[in-house]
């Protein structure tokens, strides 16, 4: 009875935010699932059941194929480099340096801009013009010396979505610097104290010791970052517009839905790009909570 | 080291190598982080004449602040419409989140866990995937076009994330705090009220600042659900 009454508050007090994330989330979830599966046109009432048709249909489309290929690029590039600059940089603060402090500081600054900030200063910074119309960084490596770090960035062909990932990475590498640091802070002195004792070299006290015991670290960067890159939106907005050559889903998702009306289409793309994300995060979600429980 | 050092002078040399590749290193980051700022900074006051993308690497010749007086009579109304919806925003959510946290971590009943996991899954879902039932749905409710209507969705969408900073904040209160609390006779409510909501200041000033950052930052639902610019997406 005291139990069922003690339970009773405590599920009380939870249930506000219960039945609103269970409508807002779940409920719209399943309601953008049915949609996926009409042939529904925003402003005309009427729609069928089409059943999966929306998802083969795109399977064929050549803008989604430009899609998944821009997502991989961007994904594969920004969370590799992420995680290593993070890394790295972490590993150079823990070497006790003079004005740690300072350095974490600015390192961890640009995760407080904007991407909509980011965008508009990197479109600058990576302007293709050519000759005496050269500028940002083009024109910084032309003085420097350094002609071959010249290129046309995110408009160079195919692999543009590269010149997009590079602000990414300049905004968040210093937020998963941080996610590692705390993580080598964590270490006890006394596991390194005794690798040094037995002879280690600080090189293999990193490789043997330190990396294997941060691996938890590195696995919730990839899901923070993973997630993000799969939704990447507003950066590219903010750097090219929307143009085709680098389009995502996200863009795509966008232009039909609130451009053309097409909310079947619209909504059968935020479902494919909520599955990728779902790939990623309920496997590394089951593995916490069954962690914490035991 | 001291002794190290008398045995083996050799170190001496390889350690101000290994020290200047550091700072070498740390100070190339510190470069590669501040261009993009120091090129805001100085484009911003350059009188408009000067800005140009072949000049953007050179010092102003002088501080022009007209850039700032220009931006602030153009942006000030929609300053003020910023505050108006992050305040009470960040405030709500962050309550309701540490209200929830309370309950996940020193009020766990049978199936907490898998409320915690499901409510944490609300943070990682794309946006895009609920976006046309949210438009349809503040719509609906004839908050679209609103600020009530955009403070609605950043609760909501708040939600999950504060749970978790403020979940994660309470593991670490003792549970004698909150019995010693019961003994004396307060209730779940007004142990939170008078003992947990006092010492959850840090866990506030964190999940604020994240909850400010986060919407004052935010894109996506400020365009599909716009403040200013009624009827800009004619959905039905």
């Amino acid at each position: 009875m005291k139990t069922i009454k003690r339970h009773g508050a405590s599920i009380a007090l939870l249930l506000p935010s219960i039945v609103v994330l269970a409508i807002f989330v779940y409920g719209f979830i399943g309601v953008n699932l049915s949609i996926s599966l009409t042939d529904e046109q925003g402003l005309n009432a009427e729609s069928n059941f089409v059943g999966l048709d929306n998802y083969f249909a795109l399977l064929d489309d050549p803008r989604f194929h430009i899609d998944v290929w821009n997502t991989l690029v961007f994904s594969v590039a920004f969370i590799f480099c992420s995680l290593f600059l993070g890394l790295g940089l972490a590993i150079l603060i823990d070497q006790k340096i003079r004005a740690e402090g300072f350095f974490r500081s600015i390192y961890l600054l640009p995760m407080a801009v904007s991407f909509i900030v980011t965008g508009v200063v990197w479109r600058w910074l990576m302007n293709p013009a050519e000759g005496s119309r050269m500028s940002g960084l083009n024109l910084l490596f032309d003085t420097l010396g350094l002609d071959f770090l010249i290129n046309q960035w995110h408009l160079t062909p195919t692999w543009g979505m590269l010149g997009i990932a590079l602000p990414a990475i300049w905004q968040m590498s210093g937020y998963t610097m941080a996610l590692f640091l705390a993580g080598l802070r964590s270490i006890p002195e006394e596991v390194k104290e005794a690798a040094r004792t037995d002879g280690a070299s600080e090189f293999v006290i990193y490789l043997r010791i330190i990396l294997p015991m941060i691996r938890p670290v590195a696995l919730s960067a990839i899901v923070i970052l993973g997630h993000i890159s799969l939704k990447v939106f507003d950066l590219i907005i903010a750097i090219a517009g929307k143009q085709l050559s680098l389009d995502v889903p996200a863009i795509y998702m966008w232009q039909t839905t609130f451009d053309a009306y097409n909310f079947a289409r619209g909504a059968t793309l935020a479902t494919y790009i909520l599955v990728s994300v779902a790939i990623f995060v309920i496997p590394y979600l089951i593995v916490t909570s069954r962690k914490e429980r035991a | 080291m001291t002794t190290q050092l008398t045995r083996r002078p050799a170190i001496q040399p390889k350690r101000m190598v290994v020290k200047t590749l550091q700072y070498s290193l740390l100070v190339f980051f510190l470069a590669f982080f501040l261009i993009p700022i120091y090129v805001v900074l100085v484009t911003s006051l350059k009188p408009l004449d000067q800005v140009s993308l072949q000049t953007m690497w050179d010092l102003p010749t002088g501080i022009d602040i007209a850039n700032y007086v220009l931006a602030w009579e153009k942006l000030g109304p929609s300053i003020g419409n910023s505050f108006y919806l992050v305040i009470p925003a960040a405030l709500l959510a962050a309550l309701l989140g540490s209200l929830n946290g309370y309950v996940l971590s020193k009020w766990k009943f049978p199936g907490s866990e898998l409320i915690f996991t499901l409510i944490l899954f609300g943070m990682f879902i794309p946006y895009q995937a609920i976006l046309i039932p949210l438009v349809q749905t503040v719509r609906e409710l004839g908050l679209y076009g609103g600020i009530p209507g955009l403070i609605l969705v950043h609760v909501i969408y708040g939600l999950p994330i504060m749970t978790l900073i403020f979940r994660n904040y309470y593991l670490s209160v003792p549970d004698e705090l909150i019995e010693a609390a019961l003994v004396d006779g307060s209730g779940i409510f007004k142990t939170y009220w008078l003992i947990i909501f006092p010492i959850s200041i840090p866990a506030f000033i964190v999940g604020i600042i994240w909850e400010f950052t986060s919407i004052w930052n935010d894109f996506l639902f400020a365009v599909v659900l716009p403040a200013q610019t009624l009827g800009r997406l004619p959905l039905p």
